[in-house]
């Protein structure tokens, strides 16, 4: 395919649309699990989007990911908020004119950019298969980019698990970790 | 239309996330709702990046790259910020930003 027809530029523009309506829903609704599926709508809005752009395979990557991260963030919600239901409409935000300010400035000053700038002419064509094309430079010309996302994914692993872990061995066996014996809410061993 | 109104227009879409996300990121007090904020944010970001590659460099796969390293931080991003939300709370029973301000000058 060379260029967009005008039933996908159409289809663009309105998925892109729907994605910001729904974006925009999210700081509106008062429930949070509304809260939650708004902002999977609006993700699924882009994966549609980015199929619209022949780009299947991160349109699929897309999808899946954010509709099992917004279950997950469903039920984070769901545990921290004060109001999950939304039964009581209260106002959780702070700062809301200048939060306000600084959200359109930052939007006025990129659509002047956007609008100002010659941007340059379509080089190329779309490639038969754009996943193959990234598999390729995964794998080939951009392996540095792939190997720093995967160390900076480890680095996540590790950084989680070490927030996850409620008492380190320095709680158990002191600052230097000279302790004799591990001081633990319950004794192990046997004939506790 | 000539492809580069479409990707103006595509890209002022984008912007439009962009704006809503930091607006939300700024106001909200809940560090979830926070995170969804920052999560818009990057939503625009694949967007733009899916549109600079069909619009401008399909031959390259720079911009797709540009979507695969978004995605990576979205994930990054949410893992963090869970593990963060839980460590506060379970040391000082914080879920809101305003309630955590040992570090204010």
């Amino acid at each position: 395919m060379t260029e967009l027809s005008s039933i996908e530029v159409t289809a663009l523009i309105a998925l892109g649309a729907l994605a910001v309506v729904f974006g925009a829903a999210v700081f509106i609704v008062d429930s949070m699990a509304r809260a939650t599926f708004a902002l999977l709508a609006s993700f699924l809005a882009i994966a549609g989007a980015l199929l619209v752009l022949d780009l299947v395979y991160l349109a699929v990557v897309t999808a899946l990911m954010m509709t099992i991260e917004m279950a997950v963030m469903a039920v984070f919600m769901i545990m921290f908020m004060m109001n999950p239901a939304g039964l009581m409409p209260m106002s959780m935000v702070h700062n809301k004119r200048g939060s306000v300010l600084a959200g359109a400035t930052v939007f006025a000053v990129l659509v002047t950019g956007i609008w100002m700038v010659d941007w340059p002419t379509r080089r190329g064509l779309v490639p038969e298969d754009p996943t193959r094309q990234l598999g390729e430079a995964i794998m080939g010309s951009h392996m540095l980019v792939m190997l720093v996302i995967g160390i900076a994914l480890f680095g996540t692993i590790l950084a989680g698990t070490v927030l996850a872990t409620s008492r380190g061995r320095y709680d158990r066996f002191g600052p230097d970790l000279k302790a004799p014996r591990p001081d633990d809410p319950v004794r192990g061993g046997v004939g506790r | 239309m000539t492809g580069e109104v479409v990707l103006q227009i595509v890209l002022t879409v984008a912007a439009g996330l962009v704006g809503v996300g930091l607006y939300g990121a700024l106001s909200q007090q809940s560090i979830v709702m926070i995170m969804m904020g920052l999560e818009l944010v990057l939503n625009g970001v694949l967007l733009a990046g899916g549109a600079a590659w069909f619009l401008i460099t399909p031959e390259l796969p720079d911009a797709q790259m540009l979507v695969v390293v978004t995605l990576v931080v979205m994930a990054v991003e949410m893992a963090m910020g869970f593990a963060v939300t839980i460590a506060i709370y379970r040391s000082r029973q914080v879920d809101m930003v305003d309630m955590a301000t040992e570090l204010k000058g």
